[in-house]
């Protein structure tokens, strides 16, 4: 890891300590470079619930929630058109499975894995890294190159391998010790809720 | 000049809002971020605004798609009193647009059937694109700038990730409005970072659930700080939209005084024992595009 200015470092994927990312923490900026692995709905479903094993190393990965918009340029070759990141929580079940069997050490999404996963995170050496929801123009321009594409019949919910560069920023959002800023959020969000209450 | 066919002419227009909706934020959403970036309190906030107008403007400026999400196609076409066209043959039009702006662009599909998961490739499917019909009369035609005898297509491609939070809640009488205030409020705290905030709420109340279901959905075709014509409703959107502001979620859940754009309620009478209160959650991202066609086959883009 290294430190380009006084809030935001930089972290290369894959990494190769898989408990490197224990001392990040809730709310510090990072920005990726290297790989990223695009996964969906529908992509953790057929490795998780049909058992059909990747062929792509996912030890050390990045993981990012997406289905991309894709120009077909020959077989098995893809150029990017928009890629841009989903709600994670309805991907909340994988997370255990990813981590554990896969290596999986960061999950890239929007919206937050739920509170279960905190326990994951803790035990594997896991964070949940947040982007900016529905600003696929700026990620797509972070994007070099789509380098392997595999289930491909799940189109557009492939398994993809991004190239990136300065990807991000990115916000650590959930950590390795226990902090979701998403909790945090939601939980003042309904106390205030309950004050407001009394005066309907 | 022989006239163009006017099929053609909504075939066309159809695939043209399906794509400027999905790469132009219409101008009172861009303002509304705008106001929200300069009031943001919260660091995190401010930053996520800032990434948000930076990534408006990249698409502008390259012809890009603004979030990834095509979406589910929603349209109403709005006809004037003497509009000469057939209303089947238009949504056919309308489904062949929205293929061609598919294939041609291209764009993600996203229509599957609901238990093979099978997906289309087109965008369109059974009861796809989502269909309504409106009949305008003179004053809201000449604010919509339609024609007697014209025909206006609004595309709203609606995003899963708002999409997937919509809420319904049947309340009866004894309820009082204190519980249909406090439903919406609900929602978004459940909804919480989920639906890419700040949001614009649109708000069904009164009919029957499917009529308060599809009067969520229409009120997110209002422009931003326009108020429903009863004063009465008008004064609930305030106070909500107000109330929800004091939630604290902020800019993508993060934290922040700006956890919505905006709030709209559209309202229909409903039946002495019910009072029906739908939620429909669009994210910032705010897709939705327009094209008013006159009988000459001109026609005109706007929001």
């Amino acid at each position: 890891m290294t430190r380009s200015n006084s809030d935001e470092r930089h972290i290369a994927f894959p990494i190769t300590d898989l408990d490197a990312l224990r001392e990040l923490r809730a709310g510090q900026k990072l920005r990726l470079d290297g790989t990223v692995i695009g996964i969906r709905d529908a992509t953790q479903i057929a490795i998780f619930d049909r058992g059909e094993k990747p062929r792509m190393d996912l030890r050390g990965a990045a993981l990012i929630h997406t289905a991309p918009n894709v120009r077909k340029l020959g077989p098995g070759r893809y150029e990017k058109v928009c890629i841009g990141t989903t709600t994670s929580a309805r991907m909340d079940r994988f997370t255990r499975g990813l981590m554990e069997e896969y290596g999986v050490r960061a999950i890239i999404g929007k919206g937050g894995l739920l509170a279960g996963s905190l326990p994951v995170l803790r035990e594997l050496g896991g964070v949940y890294l947040a982007i900016t929801g529905g600003a696929a123009a700026l990620e797509t321009t972070q994007i070099e190159a789509i380098e392997e594409v595999e289930f491909e019949e799940l189109m557009p919910e492939c398994l993809w391998k991004f190239r990136v560069k300065d990807f991000g920023p990115l916000i650590v959002a959930m950590d390795a010790h226990g902090r979701s800023l998403y909790e945090e959020v939601t939980a003042g969000a309904r106390e205030t809720l309950a004050g407001i209450v009394e005066r309907f | 000049m022989p006239s163009p066919d006017p099929y053609a002419v909504v075939e066309e227009a159809a695939k043209q809002t399906y794509i400027r909706a999905l790469k132009l934020v219409p101008p009172d959403v861009k303002a509304a971020l705008r106001r929200a970036a300069d009031t943001e309190t919260s660091e995190t906030g401010r930053d996520t605004l800032g990434i948000i107008l930076q990534n408006i403007d990249i698409a502008e400026d390259n012809d890009m798609l603004v979030c990834q999400d095509t979406g589910t196609v929603v349209f109403w076409v709005q006809t004037g009193h003497d509009c000469a066209l057939n209303l089947a043959d238009v949504e056919a039009a309308v489904g062949r647009g929205t293929e061609r702006a598919t294939i041609e662009h291209p764009l993600r599909p996203n229509a599957v059937h609901p238990v093979t998961r099978a997906n289309t490739m087109t965008n369109t499917g059974r009861h796809l694109p989502a269909m309504h019909y409106e009949f305008p009369d003179e004053a809201e035609r000449a604010r919509l700038g339609l024609a007697a005898d014209g025909l206006r297509l609004t595309c709203l491609p609606k995003g899963s990730g708002s999409e997937n939070m919509s809420f319904l809640k049947m309340f009866v009488p004894a309820d009082g409005v204190a519980a249909v205030k406090r439903f919406v409020l609900e929602c978004i705290v459940d909804a919480g970072p989920k639906p890419c905030p700040p949001t614009i709420v649109g708000v069904g109340l009164g009919g029957t659930a499917d009529l308060c279901a599809a009067l969520a959905k229409r009120a997110l075709l209002r422009p931003l700080g326009t108020r429903n014509d009863d004063p009465v409703i008008a004064a609930l959107e305030v106070e909500l939209e107000a109330a929800a502001n004091e939630l604290g979620i902020g800019p993508m859940g993060l934290g922040g005084r700006n956890t919505i754009l905006g709030l709209a309620i559209e309202h229909a009478h409903t039946h002495i024992t019910q009072n029906p209160v739908a939620v429909n959650l669009q994210c910032w991202a705010a897709r939705r595009s327009s094209a008013t066609m006159g009988a000459d086959g001109a026609v005109e883009y706007g929001f």
